[in-house]
């Protein structure tokens, strides 16, 4: 049986990992390699790394920190942020990364999503959402959250299918480092409209907010970033709580074996 | 004993050379069909479209140089992912949505890569994510793994091999996913091992050191 998985959630900037609060009040929280050697060692299911200022400074992580972080994960790695062309998807897929992420570029350039799927496969494609509620109604955001994009999520999500991503990451700005709860209502609209797998995002406060997003929301996998990085919740302790409600959960081959 | 990876330009290359650097080894990277005769074993990995890599290994030559070490030197081949999809006869995985002319694949193990879809797969596609493998005899790719393992899966297409004794472990996904391939010197895995974090490192340092 296919697993529900937990991805911890790596945000990069200023050479560091940080966290913020609805996509804003970023805190630092520590190196990065450190970070990826400690989840890897865990075994966690997943792992996602954006570079979040890559997109507004032009800019991007460089191929040789991420070809280091490579080395120390065995198990999927996505990477995103700043990322919008073919060549950039072909280098990062050389060095080391398994999924890309494409966000903002999408937005103008939709073609781009195709083309990454027809020459490397949907399966290495995520198409991240990033989504605020403007007017009581649910708007697409790029650029870590700072400018409209003026259209539904759940257009777009479909849109994004239709060009060939083979998941989705939907993250609500509204909220994201709240612990408050992921966004039911929405993930809910976007798994009931989309068939390839949808990955939650924003807002994970405690082990049962992944089980809701999980069981009633339809989601693929959940991701979390502040509950690990400033709680003492782990991916492993998550996975034992939602066992214990019938998710179907990875067990770690070390604790098979033990 | 030299271990190569086939480089010819749709493939994971990073994440297979990590992992073969983590369990001790570091591999020879293959970037021109005929350096394949200074290895003793190959990985073959991929990820994209059947159509397009088969397409890419005939132009280049790669083709008839991995059919001769492994047909006539009789060298152990490892396919991963597309990497084992292409050891079958027949792909249907066109370049173009809809397309379904088939494609021939290096005929290793004979039988046809298919659409999920067209299997009636009723979970959502790809099939992305951890999944258990179970198998009920053990080669020496799978040594001191336990079956019931979960292993890390990212396709849309899946290998069905003519011959059920061909086919060493399967998955579950609503419908049977091959998910190990075995006939002679001729391996394959559907999922990453490179990715299933230490169940996936033994099966590298097992395709490694047994076979």
């Amino acid at each position: 049986m296919l697993k529900k998985r937990i991805i911890p959630t790596l945000l990069y900037k200023d050479l560091g990992l940080v966290k913020g609060r609805k996509f804003k009040n970023l805190r630092k929280v520590g190196p990065v390699l450190p970070a990826i050697k400690v989840y890897n060692s865990r075994e966690v299911d997943e792992l996602i790394f954006f570079d979040i200022a890559a997109s507004d400074n032009n800019s991007f992580v460089d191929y040789d920190t991420i070809s280091e972080f490579s080395k120390f994960c065995f198990v999927p790695l996505t990477i995103g942020g700043g990322i919008d062309s073919i060549e950039k998807v072909k280098k990062l897929l050389e060095i080391g990364a398994d999924k890309i992420s494409i966000n903002s570029a999408a937005y103008g350039n939709p073609n781009l999503v195709e083309q990454i799927a027809n020459q490397f496969g949907s399966q290495c494609v995520v198409s991240s959402v990033d989504v605020k509620k403007v007017n009581n109604k649910w708007t697409c955001f790029s650029n870590s959250g700072t400018k409209n994009k003026d259209i539904c999520p759940i257009i777009w999500c479909k849109r994004l299918e239709d060009l060939g991503a083979g998941e989705i990451l939907i993250t609500s700005i509204d909220k994201d480092g709240t612990n408050q709860g992921y966004d039911l209502e929405l993930i809910q609209e976007i798994t009931s409209e989309v068939k390839i797998p949808v990955i939650a995002s924003g807002g994970a406060g405690k082990y049962d907010d992944m089980y809701k997003a999980l069981e009633l929301s339809g989601a693929s996998a959940v991701a979390a970033a502040s509950i690990f990085h400033f709680t003492e919740m782990t991916p492993n302790e998550a996975k034992l709580f939602l066992e214990s409600k019938g998710i179907p959960i990875r067990k770690n081959w070390t604790l098979l074996k033990t | 004993m030299k271990l190569g990876i086939i480089k010819y330009g749709l493939g994971n290359i990073g994440s297979v050379f990590q992992s073969l650097k983590f369990v001790g080894y570091t591999p020879i990277i293959i970037e021109d069909p005929l350096e394949i005769k200074n290895v003793d074993k190959f990985i073959f990995p991929g990820v994209g479209n059947f159509t397009r890599a088969k397409n890419i290994l005939d132009k280049f030559g790669w083709t008839d140089e991995i059919l001769n070490a492994t047909i006539n030197l009789q060298k152990p081949i490892l396919g991963i992912c597309l990497g084992m999809q292409l050891l079958a006869e027949w792909g249907y995985e066109g370049l173009l949505e809809n397309n379904n002319t088939k494609t021939k694949g290096l005929g290793l193990i004979k039988g046809e890569v298919v659409n999920l879809k067209n299997i009636d797969c009723r979970e959502r596609i790809p099939h992305m994510g951890w999944n258990t493998v179970m198998w009920s005899y053990s080669p020496p790719l799978l040594s001191g793994i336990p079956s019931n393992t979960d292993f890390y899966f990212v396709h849309t297409y899946v290998f069905m091999p003519e011959k059920k004794v061909e086919i060493i472990a399967k998955a579950n996904y609503s419908v049977p996913v091959t998910a190990v391939v075995n006939k002679g010197n001729i391996w394959g895995t559907q999922f990453h091992p490179e990715k299933s974090s230490k169940a996936g490192l033994r099966i590298i340092k097992n395709f490694l050191e047994l076979i």
